[in-house]
């Protein structure tokens, strides 16, 4: 392609993104039978999120949280701790039931990086958890009703120092750092870089070293993994993932009780807050996608669920700047893959606004009929996998659901079966007769 | 004045609201008088939360309200003032789970609904909701859940209830994102609320009938 990067229209660069992933560049492939297999995987998917023309089946993708550690008899603790268990797991796992992508092996993580730097916003195995269950999100004031100002003028800075000194325990020195912003002459220059001289940031920032050397150690095994996948056949399924502007500050910053007072005690600072922090998100997504060479940035949507806002609260606080997200990532090619958690059947009118062929929307609670129905022609519509059935089901409830997901969702294409919210503990047999299911039935024409 | 009070709570127009308990605690007011204003507003509100008018800001702002209030009124509160209860449930967030944000919610509707809760927490075991139950003896039990792990804790927790010879004595519920009739039946409860004003509704139910 002789153009630009600048002068393609969003389309090309949607279809150059694909390209990249369908093709990549430096993947060794196992077999013919694993490159046959991943280019088919990927192809599917595209013309599932396109809407140009049939796929040759309904594309299904499995999205796990520690469910494959529970498969090969592993405790969230032991993924956690031994990197090398989480691959063997992960891999395992997909090998075992053959989705149609992989969702990378980040979700475990490094516990012994989170000890390192004394983590607060969760807790997790062995650290306030018991070693056999998931880690859990603290939820709280992190950001003070009365930091909105700060936070709108100076968001980096407020990510770079003052959230990390709140929820990083060992990182608690790093809000007496002053910003070097004012530094542009030689006059009182040593000045600003006392607080570095003082043993509590150096005692930060020793932390910090040993914290990249486990993160590295730890990266070895994400890389590793993401490097096999392909060539065993299995595509990722994301490239990295961004948020609604409302969700970052809603879930982790404000919290659930600080937003929700915010929306009536300071509407402005909040709507300003999150125009700031668009552009932001939308290159977390956009420069991802183009390193990865994979155009799918998860966006996993929280506090705007049927029953969370209001019709009105939910296009006044919520959509614009999801929206903006959402079209900044479009422009540059990416496909912006969204799991709306919870319900959706309040907010499918809002959601229509949106291009053609240009989005994914799993769906958790919501009607997916009506899913189907209202986006049909303008996104990709997936999920809906229920937890309880695939809990406390049989495997027949399984393959029925599935099949009646595919006769309603499948038509005509643009659906995904996947999913609609993590899972840990499920039954495998339930599991694995909706992936036959989608195999056998699933298929077009 | 009460009549403005509640009108100013379930409108939500918080700094209204405060100045008009302010001014009745100062004008002297019966403090009584205020907090049954309160309440009757907290019974709007809930009644337009199961209308679909207002959301959870709405329901969290009342609650936040409604302790300002109570603060507001505590000075001149008599010790002896008891406030007529008409119910005792007793909830938690199941084992191995520390979700508790839908339950606090669910707490704070129950207790300005005039239900006397006993919170257990999170991550509770279900001995210590067996305890719980012997000394407390609420009629309505609540069990809050969020991660598919909760779905076994409730379960267990229903079993441990029936094994101390106590299941009879309460109607028990469960809550939580991902809870639903299945869930109800796999644990042994007696309902599944699919939200707050839902627990409210059926412990309003089960004690109505007692």
């Amino acid at each position: 392609m002789g153009k630009e990067w600048g002068e393609l229209s969003p389309d090309e660069r949607q279809e150059a993104l694909f390209d990249r992933w369908i093709s990549p560049e430096g993947v060794e492939f196992a077999s013919p039978e694993a490159e046959k297999l991943y280019k088919e995987r990927t192809t599917r998917i595209r013309d599932a999120i396109q809407l140009k023309k049939l796929p040759d089946r309904v594309p299904v993708m499995l999205i796990p949280s520690f469910a494959p550690a529970y498969y090969s008899g592993l405790t969230p603790h032991d993924v956690m701790y031994d990197y090398d268990k989480t691959l063997e797991a992960w891999k395992k796992f997909y090998v075992d039931f053959q989705p149609d992508t992989h969702g990378g092996c980040v979700v475990p993580g490094s516990g012994k990086f989170l000890e390192i730097l004394d983590f607060k916003l969760y807790k997790w195995p062995g650290h306030g958890v018991s070693p056999d269950t998931t880690y859990q999100c603290i939820e709280g004031e992190y950001m003070m009703a009365d930091e909105y100002d700060a936070f709108i003028h100076n968001p980096l800075y407020y990510f770079y120092y003052t959230w990390p000194s709140r929820v990083f325990g060992a990182l608690e020195p790093l809000q007496t750092l002053p910003p070097l912003a004012g530094l542009t002459e030689i006059y009182g220059a040593a000045g600003p870089f006392v607080p570095y001289g003082l043993p509590p940031v150096r005692a930060a920032y020793e932390s910090l070293l040993e914290a990249g050397a486990e993160a590295l150690k730890w990266y070895g095994t994400v890389a590793a993994f993401d490097k096999e996948m392909p060539a065993l056949g299995f595509p990722a399924h994301q490239a990295f993932a961004t948020k609604a502007p409302f969700d970052v500050i809603g879930d982790t910053l404000r919290g659930t009780k600080g937003i929700m007072l915010d929306i009536y005690r300071q509407p402005d600072k909040l709507l300003e807050a999150m125009e700031a922090l668009t552009p932001m998100f939308i290159q977390i997504g956009v420069g991802a996608a183009k390193e990865a060479g994979n155009p799918l940035i998860f966006m996993p949507l929280h506090k705007g669920a049927d029953g969370f806002l209001s019709d009105e609260q939910f296009k006044t606080f919520y959509w614009p700047t999801l929206r903006k997200v959402i079209m900044g990532l479009i422009d540059e090619g990416v496909v912006p893959y969204i799991w709306a958690e919870g319900g959706y059947n309040s907010r499918l009118e809002v959601i229509r606004d949106l291009p053609k062929g240009k989005t994914v929307w799993l769906f958790d609670q919501t009607d997916m009929a009506r899913a189907k129905e209202m986006l049909d022609g303008i996104a990709c519509v997936g999920g809906n996998m229920p937890m309880d059935m695939l809990s406390v089901g049989t495997a027949e409830d399984a393959r029925d659901h599935a099949k009646r997901l595919i006769d309603i969702c499948g038509k005509g294409g643009g659906y995904i079966m996947a999913n609609g919210a993590f899972f840990d503990e499920v039954k495998w047999e339930n599991l694995k007769a909706i992936l036959d299911t989608v195999k056998e039935d699933g298929v077009y024409g | 004045m009460s009549k403005e009070l509640v009108n100013a709570i379930a409108e939500m127009r918080e700094q209204d609201a405060l100045e008009l308990a302010r001014k009745m605690v100062e004008g002297g007011s019966d403090p009584l008088e205020i907090l049954d204003a309160a309440r009757e507003a907290m019974g709007v509100v809930g009644q337009r939360y199961e209308e679909g008018t207002y959301f959870l800001p709405e329901l969290i702002l009342s609650g936040v309200m409604l302790n300002q209030i109570a603060e507001i009124v505590k000075p001149v509160l008599a010790k002896e003032a008891e406030v007529e209860r008409h119910g005792k449930v007793v909830i938690g967030t199941v084992e191995g789970d520390i979700h508790d944000i839908g339950k606090d919610i669910v707490v704070f509707m129950l207790d300005v609904n005039g239900f006397d809760v006993l919170d257990l927490g999170i991550d509770v075991p279900a001995e210590k909701f067996v305890e719980a139950i012997k000394e407390f003896e609420p009629q309505v039990v609540g069990l809050s859940g969020f991660l598919n792990l909760a779905f076994d804790s409730m379960r267990d927790t229903v079993e441990s209830i029936k094994k101390a010879g106590l299941r009879d004595k309460v109607k028990i519920m469960i809550g939580g994102g991902q809870m639903s009739d299945s869930i109800r039946d796999h644990a042994g409860a007696d309902a599944y609320g699919k939200d707050a004003m839902a627990g409210v509704s059926l412990a309003k139910e089960w004690v109505g009938s007692k």
